[in-house]
C-alpha cells in the first residue's frame, strides 16, 4: 500500500509549470527515490508534500488522509520530515541544540516551558549523534561545521523525531563518498526499523543502489516507476534525461551524471 | 471640488515624496540598507539650499548644482568609512549605523541653526495658475515637475547604463554579481551616494513648501518609512505609486475631515494594506523558497 | 536502534553531559560566582553611594537595565529586530499617568502598585501589534515596527483631550521625598530586572526559547520541524513589552511627566538595540553588560552636554565607534572563543588516543559499506 499518494498535482511559478498534472504514489516501507533531469520538479513535488508550497491544484493524501493544504508543522505532526537540498542547519544552535529543536514538539505548550533537555532527551540526543557518528562534534555550533557534517546533522534533527516518512532532498550533493557510503548505511539502517524515505538524488549509482523502487519525473509529471533495473533500461527515461535523439547509452550512471 | 483639489495637491505633493523616498528604496534595493538617516539628509539638503539661496543670493533651483554633488560625495563617504566594515548582521547593524549618523547630523545642524523654523523663498514660491476652478500652486508644479525629470534621469541610469546593470546585478545577487567582476562596494557606495543626492533635491522641494528645523526629519522619515514599506521595500516604482496614493488619501481626509486625521488616516491605510499584503503593493516576500 | 560507537570515551562523562545539557559557555560553577557577585554590587550601590546626583544616574541605569533585558527577551533570542518596543514604553507610561489622574491617587506606594497594570497594558497593547508586524520578516519587520511607534506617537499627539497632546501630562510625584527618593525607584527597577532576567534565563533553556532561536536562524525550517512560529514569536513579543510597559511606568512616575515625544521615541529603541548588541545579542548576560557600561554613560552624556545637542553628537559619535568595534558583542566573542578551546581540546585528546592503544576510528571514516543485496519491489507503473 502507499503511504504518500500525489494526485494530479499541478503548480505554477509566473508562466513556468513546475508540476503539470504530477500522479505518483510512494511506497511504505520502502527506500522510494524519485530522479529526474533538472527543472523536472523533484524539490516542488518535496516543496508541496511539506506544505511549503500550496499547490495550485491537485492534492496530496498521507495514508487516505488530505495534508494538501497543511502547513509545515502539521506536516511535520503527522510524522513526514525532510531535509532540504541546500542544507539548512540552524547556524548558530550547537549540534545537541539543533537536534533538540526538532525532538520536542509534542506534549503542548506546557511541555514548551520545561527544560530543552530533560534526562531521557539527553540520552536520545546521545543516541542519534552516536548513529550519524557526530557526537564528538556534539557542542560545536552547527555553522562551523563541515558541509558533508551539516548533512548528516539535518538528517539527525529529522531523525531524531521519528518520523514515518523522511523526504531526503539530494543528500548526496557535495558529500564526499566515505561519508556518502555512511549516510547510506544509516538510511538502510533505519529502513530496516521501518522508517519510509523517498530520496531526490543526481548520483544514479547511489540512487540505484540504494532505493527499492524508483519514480522519475519529467517536465512536472510522473514519466514511470520501478525497480532500479527497470527504470535503468526504460527508454522514456534515457530520452528524458538526454534529448529527444535517444543515444544509446552504455554506462546510464555515468551518462545520466 | 474640495476633494478634487485635495487630489491634485495630494498627487503634486505625492511626486515631492516620491523623489525623497526613491533615494531610501533605492539604496534598500541595492545593499539592504534602511537609511534612516534619509529624513535628516532631506533636512540637511534644505538647509544647504536655505544657506546658498538666503546668504549668497543664489536662486534655489541653482544650488541643486552644489548641493547634489556634495551630498553625493557625503552619501559616497559614508559607504566607503562607516558602511564597508560591516561584515555581519549587515541589516540591523548598517541602520544603527545610519540611526548613528542622522543623530550626528541632526545634532550639528541643531547647533548650527538653533531650533527656529526656517523656509527657502523664491520668486515662484506664493504664485500659483487657476484651471478650471483648481489651484495648482506653482512651486508643487515645480517640485513636480522637478521630481518627474530627476526620477526619469534615475530611470534611465538604472536601465540604460552599464552602471545601472551592475546596480541591478547586485540588488538581486551581490555575490554572483561579485563572481563577474562588477565591483559591489563601489557600485554601493555610489548608490548610497545617488540615494543621498536625491534626498538633497528632495530637501530642496521640501524647503521651499514647508518650514523646517533639523526635528522636522523625524517626521520626515517615518513618512518615507510608511511610502517605502507601502510600495514595496526596493521597488522604486512601488514607492512612487504608494507616495501618490498616500498623500492623495491625507490631503482628500485633510481636506474633507482634518489635516490632524490626514496625518492618521495616512497611516492606517498602510495598517490596513499589509494586513492583505504583507510584502507591500509591489514587494516581494523575504522568504527563502529554497 | 544501530548504533555505532563514536569515539565515546574521548570526553569525559562530565564534558559529554555539559555538550548535552548547557546552553553556556562559562561553566555553571563561574558563572554563579558572577552573577552573585555583580547581584550584591548592584544591591549595595545606592547604600555606599548616596549622592542623589549618582542614585539619580544609577535609577536610570536600572530602567535601561530592565528594558534591555527585555528587549533582548524577544528580539535578541528570535532575531526580530524591534525598532518599536518604545510603543510599550510609552504605553506603560500614558497607563500609570492616566490612572493616577483618574483614580485620583495621592499616596506613594498605591502609585507604584500600578506598575503591573502598565505591564499588563503594554502586553495587551503587543498582541494586535505582533499579530500586524510578525507577517513580515528582517528589514521590513524592523521598518514596520519604527512606522507602528511613529503612528502612536502621533496619536498621542492628536488626542489632547486624553493625553494632553503635546503639551503632555503631569503625574503627581511619590508622597516620599528628600534624600532617600530614589531608592524605592532603584529597588524596584532593580528587582523587576532581577525576575526579567530569571525568565530570560528560563526561556534559554525551555523548548520554548529554543524555538525561538531556531526562528532566528531560519524560520521556515523551524515551521518544518513542528515549531508553531507565529505563537511562539508573539508570546515572546508579549512577555517583553509586559516589561518594558513597566520600565515607562516607572519612568512615568519618577519623573513626573509624560510627553508624546519622549514616550514614543525612536531614540529609546536605539539605546535598547545598541546596548544589546553591544553585550551581545541573545545572549543572558549581554544585555546586563550592555546596560551597566553603556547606561551611565549615556545619562553622564545627557547630564553633562544636555543644555546643547551636543550630546546628541556625542553618542552617535559613540555608537559608531562601539558598532564597528564590537561588532559581534562582547559575549558572543569571548564564547566563540571558549567553544574553539574546547574543540582544540577534545582534538588533542583524540590525538592522543590514537597514538596510544589500538586505533578506533571514528564512525565516520568508517561507515560500513553500502550493501548491494537490496530487496527489489514488484514494478509499479503509474503516471506517464
Amino acid at each position: 500500500m502507499s503511504l504518500i499518494d500525489v494526485r494530479e498535482v499541478i503548480k505554477h511559478y509566473g508562466g513556468i509549470r513546475a508540476l503539470d498534472g504530477c500522479t505518483m504514489a510512494f511506497e511504505e516501507g520502502a527506500i522510494n527515490g524519485l530522479i529526474g533531469p533538472n527543472g523536472s520538479g523533484k524539490t516542488t513535488l518535496f516543496n508541496v508534500l511539506t506544505g511549503y508550497e500550496r499547490p495550485d491544484g491537485g492534492a496530496v493524501h498521507l495514508q487516505g488522509e488530505d495534508i494538501t493544504a497543511f502547513t509545515p508543522d502539521k506536516v511535520f505532526a503527522r510524522g513526514v520530515g525532510r531535509t532540504f537540498q541546500l542544507t539548512r542547519v540552524f547556524q548558530r544552535l550547537t549540534v545537541v541544540e539543533n537536534l533538540h529543536v526538532a525532538a520536542q514538539r509534542t506534549g503542548g505548550f506546557r511541555a514548551e516551558l520545561s527544560r530543552w533537555s530533560s534526562g531521557s532527551e539527553r540520552a536520545r540526543a546521545k543516541e542519534v549523534l552516536d548513529f550519524v557518528g557526530l557526537t564528538r562534534l556534539a557542542a560545536e555550533v552547527a555553522g562551523n561545521l563541515s558541509y558533508g557534517q551539516q548533512k548528516l546533522l539535518e538528517f539527525a534533527a529529522i531523525m531524531i523525531a521519528e518520523p514515518r516518512v523522511i523526504l531526503l532532498d539530494e543528500p548526496a550533493g557535495g558529500v564526499n563518498p566515505t561519508l556518502l557510503s555512511h549516510l547510506a548505511s544509516r538510511i538502510q539502517a533505519l529502513n530496516a526499523e521501518g522508517t519510509t524515505f523517498v530520496v531526490v538524488e543526481h548520483d544514479m549509482e547511489f540512487v540505484m543502489g540504494l532505493c527499492h523502487r524508483v519514480c522519475v519525473m519529467h517536465q512536472g509529471r510522473a514519466l514511470c516507476a520501478g525497480n532500479p533495473e527497470e527504470v535503468r533500461a526504460d527508454p522514456m527515461v534515457l530520452e528524458a534525461y538526454l534529448g529527444t535523439d535517444m543515444r544509446p547509452m552504455e554506462h546510464a550512471d555515468v551518462e545520466v551524471r | 471640488m474640495l476633494v478634487l483639489q485635495g487630489i491634485v495637491d495630494g498627487i503634486l505633493a505625492g511626486g515631492l515624496y516620491a523623489l525623497m523616498g526613491s533615494g531610501l528604496t533605492l539604496v534598500f534595493g541595492v545593499m539592504e540598507v534602511i537609511n534612516f538617516a534619509q529624513g535628516i539628509i532631506v533636512v540637511l539638503g534644505a538647509y544647504l539650499t536655505y544657506v546658498f539661496s538666503t546668504h549668497i543670493g543664489v536662486d534655489p533651483l541653482v544650488t541643486l548644482l552644489i548641493t547634489i554633488p556634495i551630498m553625493f560625495a557625503l552619501g559616497y563617504g559614508v559607504y566607503a568609512l562607516l558602511l564597508r566594515p560591516i561584515k555581519r548582521d549587515r541589516v540591523i547593524m548598517s541602520l544603527l549605523v545610519m540611526y548613528a549618523v542622522a543623530v550626528v547630523i541632526e545634532g550639528c545642524l541643531d547647533i548650527i541653526f538653533g531650533g527656529t523654523l526656517v523656509q527657502v523663498h523664491a520668486a515662484y514660491s506664493t504664485s500659483s495658475i487657476h484651471v478650471a476652478g483648481l489651484e495648482f500652486s506653482d512651486l508643487y508644479l515645480l517640485a513636480f515637475g522637478l521630481s518627474a525629470v530627476l526620477l526619469a534621469v534615475l530611470y534611465v541610469i538604472l536601465y540604460r547604463t552599464k552602471f545601472g546593470r551592475s546596480l541591478r546585478a547586485t540588488t538581486q545577487n551581490p555575490t554572483a554579481a561579485k563572481l563577474v567582476g562588477i565591483d559591489v562596494d563601489r557600485v554601493s557606495a555610489t548608490t548610497l551616494g545617488i540615494g543621498v543626492g536625491l534626498g538633497a533635491a528632495g530637501g530642496m522641494l521640501f524647503g521651499m513648501t514647508e518650514s523646517f528645523n533639523a526635528s522636522s526629519s523625524y517626521d520626515l522619515i517615518s513618512r518615507l518609512l510608511v511610502i517605502v514599506i507601502l510600495g514595496g521595500f526596493g521597488s522604486v516604482w512601488g514607492a512612487m505609486v504608494a507616495a501618490i496614493i498616500m498623500l492623495v488619501v491625507e490631503d482628500v481626509v485633510a481636506v474633507v475631515w482634518s489635516p490632524v486625521w490626514g496625518q492618521t488616516v495616512f497611516y492606517l491605510v498602510l495598517a490596513a494594506v499589509l494586513m492583505f499584503r504583507p510584502q507591500g503593493l509591489f514587494g516581494r516576500l523575504a522568504v527563502r523558497a529554497q | 536502534m544501530a548504533v555505532i560507537q563514536a569515539t565515546p570515551e574521548l570526553l569525559s562523562p562530565t564534558e559529554i553531559d555539559r555538550a548535552f545539557r548547557d546552553p553556556y559557555a562559562l561553566s555553571a560553577r563561574t558563572r554563579g560566582i558572577s552573577w552573585t557577585v555583580l547581584l550584591a554590587v548592584l544591591v549595595m550601590f545606592p547604600l555606599v553611594f548616596t549622592n542623589p546626583a549618582v542614585t539619580s544616574v544609577a535609577v536610570f541605569t536600572m530602567f535601561f537595565l530592565l528594558a534591555t533585558v527585555a528587549w533582548n527577551m524577544f528580539s535578541g533570542y528570535s532575531g526580530y529586530i524591534s525598532i518599536g518596543h518604545a510603543v510599550y514604553y510609552g504605553f506603560g507610561q500614558y497607563a500609570v499617568a492616566l490612572l493616577i489622574l483618574h483614580l485620583s491617587i495621592t499616596s506613594g506606594v498605591s502609585e507604584l502598585a500600578l506598575l503591573p497594570i502598565a505591564g499588563v497594558v503594554a502586553a495587551a497593547v503587543a498582541v494586535p501589534v505582533g499579530l500586524l508586524v510578525l507577517r513580515v520578516r528582517r528589514h521590513t519587520f524592523i521598518v514596520l515596527t519604527i512606522a507602528v511607534m511613529f503612528i502612536f506617537q502621533l496619536l498621542a499627539f492628536n488626542f489632547p483631550s486624553i493625553t494632553g497632546g503635546s503639551a503632555g501630562m503631569n503625574v503627581a510625584p511619590p508622597t516620599w521625598s528628600g534624600n532617600d527618593f530614589n531608592l524605592p525607584f532603584y529597588y524596584i527597577a532593580l528587582g523587576t530586572a532581577i525576575i526579567a532576567l530569571a525568565l530570560s534565563w528560563g526561556i534559554r533553556r525551555s523548548k520554548f526559547g529554543l524555538g525561538l532561536l531556531a526562528i532566528r536562524d531560519d524560520e521556515d525550517r523551524a515551521k518544518g520541524l513542528g515549531i508553531r512560529v507565529t505563537r511562539t514569536k508573539l508570546i515572546a513579543l508579549v512577555i517583553s513589552a509586559f516589561f518594558v510597559g513597566i520600565a515607562g511606568g516607572l519612568y512615568a512616575i519618577f519623573v513626573g511627566q509624560v510627553f508624546p515625544q519622549f514616550a514614543f521615541t525612536p531614540f529609546y529603541d536605539l539605546y535598547l538595540a545598541v546596548f544589546s548588541f553591544v553585550g551581545g545579542l541573545g545572549t543572558l548576560s549581554g544585555p546586563v553588560l550592555g546596560a551597566l557600561v553603556l547606561g551611565p554613560l549615556q545619562q553622564y552624556f545627557e547630564l553633562q552636554f544636555g543644555a546643547t545637542t551636543l550630546y546628541l553628537i556625542i553618542y552617535g559619535v559613540l555608537f559608531i565607534v562601539i558598532l564597528l568595534l564590537l561588532p559581534r558583542g562582547v559575549v558572543p566573542s569571548i564564547a566563540d572563543r571558549y567553544h574553539s578551546l574546547l574543540a582544540a581540546h577534545w582534538r588533542r585528546a583524540e590525538e592522543r588516543r590514537s597514538r596510544s592503544g589500538p586505533a578506533t576510528p571514528s564512525a565516520v571514516t568508517t561507515g560500513e559499506a553500502r550493501t548491494e543485496s537490496v530487496p527489489a519491489v514488484p514494478t509499479v507503473r503509474e503516471g506517464a
